[in-house]
């Protein structure tokens, strides 16, 4: 892509939610140009807002610079700038809300913040060729079940505790295993459990659509803390019995809304034994499994992008006066004007 | 038996709708999974084949119609049950008056309160698994995921997903169809326990990332 020379119009999207810094290059009709995602790794323990938020602000420079370079598009070419206006942990929103209102003032171009979890919607749509899908949306910060209905996704079930992935997180730090660049502790999870085989009776939560995580954690790691058992063994039972959860109230809101698309999304989105089940379970139903490409999994750029484009070109735009960032804002509080 | 026709194939189990012994009865077989590892597969279906029956009959000693069980062959995962006839709750909500919808989501309520009093939790409260049948009585199917329970977390959980349903399919009446949900549920419970139940479940949505923001201008910047 490098050299191309830019016609059309274009979106830069800042992507800060959490622990990763990401930004993505857009064209109007969905070309993804550039995603460039530089995360932060705690030296320790979970993330720590105002460091991860520090982080932010230091690589935001080489990251933009970066994600320009790769599309080979220069700061004039940009005529839109998204971010991601929340849902995520304060620090960090801002410090991606403040990139973004610099850009859009310096370059005289609109902003439009975009929600987080539509943003894993969309660029799973975009990516993985669905329409109109039941997602499973599984990240660190989130465990949603949603579909479209009336103008909005609306959430048929969601955790009523811990999100998948902070379940995993916490396990691995629990049994001391070690977050490896490139790695993370969901993989690490995955690695173990693959060789593991033995499946130890674990509590199964499942509320109607809901689910709750928090008991299978606590369980898993007094299992683990017991040494009676490999921890591969563990990791194993963890796995398969979270991702059966998730699967079953996937499952029960595919036949709820009576749709033929299942999309998993998110960055447990990654891993191939929740691809799998996902997967056998829309076979079950006759619905075709949309996995989103790993590297739109994570949290990205991109997909802050994409969907600044469907906003901004269905009437949606964020003055900077008004861009105060939404630490708690509902996947099923925003407006979807362009699944219309 | 005999013309068993399927007439639901839903997520965990497919209906069918069968003469057995001159009776009009629906046959339930829950379906392996394969997505879940077999071990794991058996001990849900089991557990909860045998225990939905158990709730279906003691929610009717708490005075919450509940179809007649029949027979339960646990080794094929089936229970047979009586068909009642009816129309689900999901399809009438959009098509009644607004007092009538009222009336009978008070009852729904009603019914909810005599199930929490008992100490029982139906654990997946849909309109789709609400059957408004003869006499205008509202029968409750679907215990698979029910518990003998008093806990006060457990009951606002079971509310948390009455509303989270009517939130999702019937978004135009949601408010008003829970809010009579819960005068019902007074009306059985009590004031001061219905009270404790809705502050628990808004302490459940506050837990997790249910509500948009926890305090008035806590996340504007």
């Amino acid at each position: 892509m490098k050299g191309k020379k830019p016609t059309g119009a274009y979106c830069l999207g800042i992507e800060s939610t959490a622990d990763d810094f990401s930004v993505g290059l857009s064209s109007f009709d969905g070309e993804i140009l550039a995603n460039v995602v530089d995360a932060y790794v705690p030296p320790e323990g979970g993330i720590h807002p105002r460091e991860a938020a520090r982080h932010h602000a230091e690589v935001a420079g080489m990251v933009l610079e970066a994600a320009l370079k790769t599309s080979g598009l220069g700061p004039k070419d940009l005529s839109l700038i998204a971010f991601s206006l929340g849902p995520g942990l304060g620090p960090c929103l801002r410090t991606g809300a403040t990139v973004a209102r610099g850009l859009a003032s310096y370059l005289h171009v609109p902003l439009v913040g975009v929600n987080h979890c539509v943003a894993h919607i969309e660029i799973g749509k975009l990516e993985a060729a669905a329409k109109d899908p039941v997602t499973l949306y599984v990240s660190g910060g989130n465990t949603i079940v949603a579909a479209y209905d009336s103008g909005r996704y609306r959430v048929f079930g969601e955790t009523l505790d811990i999100a998948l992935g902070n379940c995993l997180d916490v396990f691995a730090r629990e049994a001391g295993l070690r977050q490896k660049l490139g790695l993370p502790f969901g993989a690490v999870v995955e690695r173990l459990a693959g060789e593991g085989g033995e499946l130890i009776s674990l509590p199964y939560s499942v509320k109607g659509m809901d689910l709750s995580l928090s008991g299978l954690l606590t369980a898993a790691v007094c299992l683990m803390r017991s040494g009676r058992h490999r921890l591969e063994d563990v990791c194993y039972s963890l796995q398969e019995t979270a991702f059966s959860m998730v699967t079953e109230v996937t499952e029960r809101a595919l036949a709820h809304t009576e749709k033929d698309e299942v999309l998993l999304t998110g960055g447990v989105a990654a891993n191939k034994r929740l691809q799998m089940m996902i997967g056998s379970m829309a076979k079950d139903h006759d619905a075709s499994f949309k996995p989103v490409p790993g590297r739109f999994a994570i949290d990205n750029g991109a997909m802050v992008a994409w969907t600044g484009v469907l906003a901004y070109t269905h009437g949606v735009e964020t003055p900077v006066e008004s861009s105060a960032v939404k630490l708690r804002w509902r996947l099923d509080e925003v407006e979807i004007p362009w699944m219309q | 038996m005999n013309r068993a026709v399927l007439i639901k194939k839903g997520a965990e189990a497919s209906l069918y709708l069968a003469d057995w012994h001159d009776r009009k009865v629906i046959l339930k077989k829950r379906l392996a999974k394969e997505y879940r590892p077999r071990q794991l597969d058996t001990r849900i279906r089991a557990y909860r084949t045998v225990h939905e029956p158990q709730l279906l009959h003691e929610a009717k000693k708490a005075g919450v119609p509940t179809p007649i069980v029949f027979l339960v062959d646990v080794k094929d995962d089936t229970i047979i049950m009586e068909y009642i006839e009816g129309k689900q709750v999901k399809q009438l909500v959009g098509k009644l008056s607004k007092s009538k919808r009222r009336q009978l989501c008070f009852k729904i309520g009603a019914s909810i309160g005599l199930l929490h009093e008992y100490g029982i939790v139906h654990g997946d409260l849909t309109t789709s698994n609400m059957i408004l049948g003869r006499a205008g009585k509202v029968f409750f199917v679907d215990f698979g995921l029910g518990e003998k329970t008093s806990e006060l977390e457990a009951k606002a959980v079971d509310l948390h997903l009455m509303k989270r349903a009517l939130q999702s399919t019937h978004f135009q009446f949601a408010e008003e169809c829970m809010s009579s949900v819960i005068d019902g549920y007074a009306s059985k419970v009590g004031v001061e326990v219905s009270r404790r139940v809705c502050e628990k479940i808004g302490e459940i949505e506050r837990r997790g990332r249910y509500v948009a923001e926890r305090r008035e201008n806590h996340g504007q910047e």
